[in-house]
């Protein structure tokens, strides 16, 4: 037997110089051009359209450098609450993967338990979480563990469900594979279920990491106390009418949001992209 | 009674309010190739799936010599996240055979297949026919008695699926595993089987039966010799009167 006259794919050609500044220029320019596009905005907004009373519903955005960032004690402050605000976020991503991965592979053991739990998931979902803090804060105090809580409970639905999915749109004829040979229910899960469920896995993570900042933002905005963290300082911000400060925290949390899902993107395409279409979709269109 | 390595008898199947094989008998030797060949839907599949013990008859007994069973399914169902090498080694993985040996087996039979300088590509990577012949090695790696064909290069190009047939007559010449083929193609089931069974449908049953004549290790030249073509004659008649 030869396979040897059978090819596999091209493995993709060395590119070159010119060939990946074009592709970069591809990828970066239309954003930026956005960008741009949004300053200028912004810019026209806060000189033509706003009369210079009113100018501090919006400062132009070099003013919103100068103070929120250039200032020392504003971006020291902004960078501690970015670091509470993160280590929240992170905290109640973890226990929401550990709890959401936990169970959705107890829901994809059993029908009866899918159907005891999948009600419950969705609930989670639609629970208004504003109508929830005051109660949380009122259970578990002001803390870090309130505040952690809300991010779980927001942070759980899209780890649970994709989970769910990937581990139960596994090719039924590879589980036939495993029956004939009497593989046990840990075997199956081990080797199987949750392998081929890692794309997806991935896919709910980085939907619930950009959940969890917001999480941990609407928590410490509403809990009030304890250490600040980005919610806090924006509520005072707010309240002081400092809006260039305002602006500027609001745009650290934007960008912690907006890191937060690339981070989990960049880990799934280095996880699975060489096997999972999907994945492997994403990393070329970066190419 | 013993002889037989795969020995089906009166079995029947319904599927909710359709009977899809009713009373069938059918027996393979210990070293034979019977190659089972029918209209879409006349329950071909189901067989195969009841003499693995997938699934369990309505009525009637299946008697399997051996729980070593290699199963090829229509498709290669290769674990996408797993290389060549590694999708060959998962069932001894799960028999619990060591890793040295585990390795050793797998080269084995990768060279079997002519996969040697494949085996860190990802099924992803590979052509039709070679993740077929992954499908084929690892089934392989415990070296099965009994073989269960369903359909297995049904996807494959008219030059893949020939030079498939080949490869895979030389295996059963050498190894001589009970094995039972479902297929299509009259062609195929000719050339690899020792004899054949044709089946109709709704209820399935075995209308006519054919002793293939050519002797093993096969030459892929008797495609082309008269007695072959009057025997493919013969089964697409017998084919034309079952659908």
């Amino acid at each position: 037997m030869t396979a040897a006259d059978e090819e596999t794919t091209p493995v993709s050609a060395r590119r070159s110089l010119a060939h990946r500044f074009g592709a970069s220029a591809r990828i970066w320019g239309p954003p930026t051009l956005v960008a741009l596009g949004v300053v200028a905005f912004w810019y026209f907004m806060t000189y033509v359209v706003l009369d210079a009373s009113r100018r501090f519903l919006l400062p132009p955005p070099h003013g919103v450098i100068a103070e929120g960032f250039l200032d020392g004690d504003t971006f020291g402050e902004i960078m501690d609450g970015l670091y509470q605000t993160t280590s929240v976020a992170l905290l109640g991503l973890l226990i929401a993967f550990v709890l959401g991965f936990s169970t959705a592979l107890l829901m994809s053991q059993a029908k009866w338990i899918e159907r005891s739990l999948y009600p419950w998931a969705v609930f989670s979902q639609t629970v208004p979480i504003l109508a929830l803090v005051p109660l949380l804060g009122f259970w578990f105090g002001f803390g870090l563990m309130s505040r952690v809580i809300v991010c779980v409970i927001i942070a759980l639905f899209p780890i649970i469900i994709n989970s769910l999915t990937g581990l139960q749109s596994v090719d039924p004829r590879l589980h036939d594979l495993l029956t004939l040979r009497g593989a046990s229910r840990w075997t199956r899960a081990v080797k199987l279920q949750i392998p081929a469920a890692r794309p997806q896995i991935f896919v709910g993570l980085r939907t619930s990491a950009g959940l969890s900042v917001i999480g941990a933002i609407v928590g410490d905005f509403f809990f009030g106390r304890g250490k600040p963290g980005l919610g806090i300082l924006l509520d005072r911000f707010s309240r002081r009418l400092q809006s260039e400060e305002l602006l500027a925290a609001v745009i650290v949390a934007c960008a912690l949001g907006v890191v937060a899902f690339w981070l989990f993107g960049v880990l799934g395409r280095r996880m699975v992209g060489h096997w999972d279409p999907a994945w492997a979709a994403e990393r070329n269109r970066e190419k | 009674m013993a002889d037989f390595a795969i020995d089906v008898k009166g079995v029947s199947h319904v599927f909710g309010t359709t009977t899809a094989l009713e009373d069938l008998d059918l027996q393979v030797e210990a070293g034979e190739f019977v190659s089972l060949i029918g209209p879409s839907g006349c329950g071909k599949s189901t067989v195969l799936r009841l003499t693995a013990g997938l699934i369990r008859p309505t009525s009637g007994t299946i008697e399997v010599e051996s729980d070593n069973i290699g199963y090829i399914f229509q498709e290669p169902t290769l674990m996408p996240w797993r290389t060549v090498a590694k999708n060959i080694e998962l069932l001894g993985e799960i028999e619990g055979m060591d890793r040295t040996e585990r390795s050793r087996r797998a080269v084995e039979v990768l060279e079997m297949v002519g996969l040697g300088e494949f085996r860190d590509h990802y099924p992803l990577q590979l052509s039709g026919g070679m993740k077929m012949r992954t499908s084929i090695a690892r089934s392989l790696l415990l070296d099965p008695h009994v073989f269960l064909f369903d359909e297995p290069f049904g996807a494959l190009d008219q030059i893949s699926r020939s030079r498939m047939n080949e490869e895979l007559t030389n295996l059963f010449a050498t190894k001589r595993f009970a094995s039972l083929l479902v297929t299509h193609s009259v062609e195929e089931a000719i050339f690899l089987a020792s004899r054949l069974l044709v089946m109709c449908s709704r209820p399935g049953k075995i209308v006519a039966e054919f002793k293939i004549p050519f002797e093993f290790p096969r030459d892929p030249a008797i495609r082309y010799l008269p007695e072959f073509a009057v025997l493919a004659g013969e089964v697409a008649e017998a084919l034309g009167e079952a659908s």
